[in-house]
């Protein structure tokens, strides 16, 4: 019996989607203006499916109920990016900015 | 796994998905014009539709690459081009920005960390049987039936999301 195939392993899925939240993390950190923060809270949903949809596929005794869950958590993200962006435009008009630093008028 | 793809094109396959992904992850993390942030988030998406494919659900691969690349990057190009999110010039390059970088690095790392011993260092106990075989007719009829009652709460949430999103981007347009 041969080694069983590179993508029937459920380790390289859960470390890939580790490291796509790790990566989104850094980008949550590191970003300086909003829509950047805003794709870097997409890549964490991603990493978050994934590791969703690895579980689902390998350990699950339902393999549909997580397909399902995913379905739903893009769905949300959706919902998610479309408010976000209406707040970050509503934000521009009155700013003139989306950059993290000028948005300090509550700063004490 | 005897398909007609060979296992070594296959894994060939499997391994362009994984660059693909974090490729795209990166990307969309490290560069400093938000519109390659923007590419290299689909780049992601497209890999992760190939990860998903792997995994024997190639419904949820259409599904990521028609929400995902075809609905949120275009709407994010949509903001960007109303907007001018460019990242600002670094101001203080040699002290902070590099000990503040070095911090959220840490931070990562010890969240990939703890993510990676939690994950894929446990032995998870494998399912004694399959209840379904996770087909799109699986989905189908799950989707319903159990979860008939989440499904028409996503659909409503989705409606309030468009009408929030229209409400809150119209007022300040009467203002300017």
């Amino acid at each position: 019996m041969n080694s069983p195939a590179l993508y029937e392993r459920p380790g390289i899925y859960l470390i890939a989607a580790a490291l796509v939240l790790a990566i989104g993390i850094f980008g949550l950190i590191r970003r300086r203006t909003l829509i950047g923060m805003l794709i870097s809270g997409e890549l964490i949903f991603s990493a978050a499916s994934l590791n969703l949809m690895a579980f689902n596929h390998f350990k699950a005794p339902d393999p549909a109920v997580g397909q399902i869950f995913v379905l739903f958590i893009m769905g949300l993200a959706a919902a998610e990016v479309a408010i976000a962006l209406s707040i970050i435009i509503a934000v521009y008009r009155n700013y003139r900015s989306v950059k993290t630093q000028a948005l300090s008028e509550l700063n004490g | 796994m005897n398909g007609p793809i060979p296992k070594l094109a296959a894994e060939a396959i499997f391994v362009f998905a994984l660059a693909t992904t974090i490729t795209g992850a990166l990307i969309a993390a490290l560069t400093t014009r938000i519109i390659r942030s923007v590419c290299g988030l689909a780049i992601c998406c497209l890999g992760l539709a190939g990860l998903y494919y792997f995994l024997h659900s190639p419904f949820l691969a259409l599904m990521e690459i028609l929400i995902y690349v075809g609905a949120v990057c275009v709407t994010i190009v949509f903001a960007v081009m109303l907007a001018e999110p460019d990242e600002p010039a670094p101001e203080a390059r040699r002290g902070t920005a590099f000990l503040w970088s070095g911090l959220a690095l840490v931070v990562c790392a010890v969240i990939f960390w703890g993510v990676y011993q939690l994950g894929a260092q446990q032995d998870w106990a494998a399912p004694a049987r399959r209840v379904t075989d996770g087909s799109i007719k699986a989905i189908g009829v799950s989707l319903l039936t159990t979860y008939s009652l989440a499904f028409e709460l996503i659909s409503l949430a989705l409606l309030v999301a468009i009408l929030g999103a229209l409400a809150i981007a119209r007022t300040g347009r009467t203002k300017a």
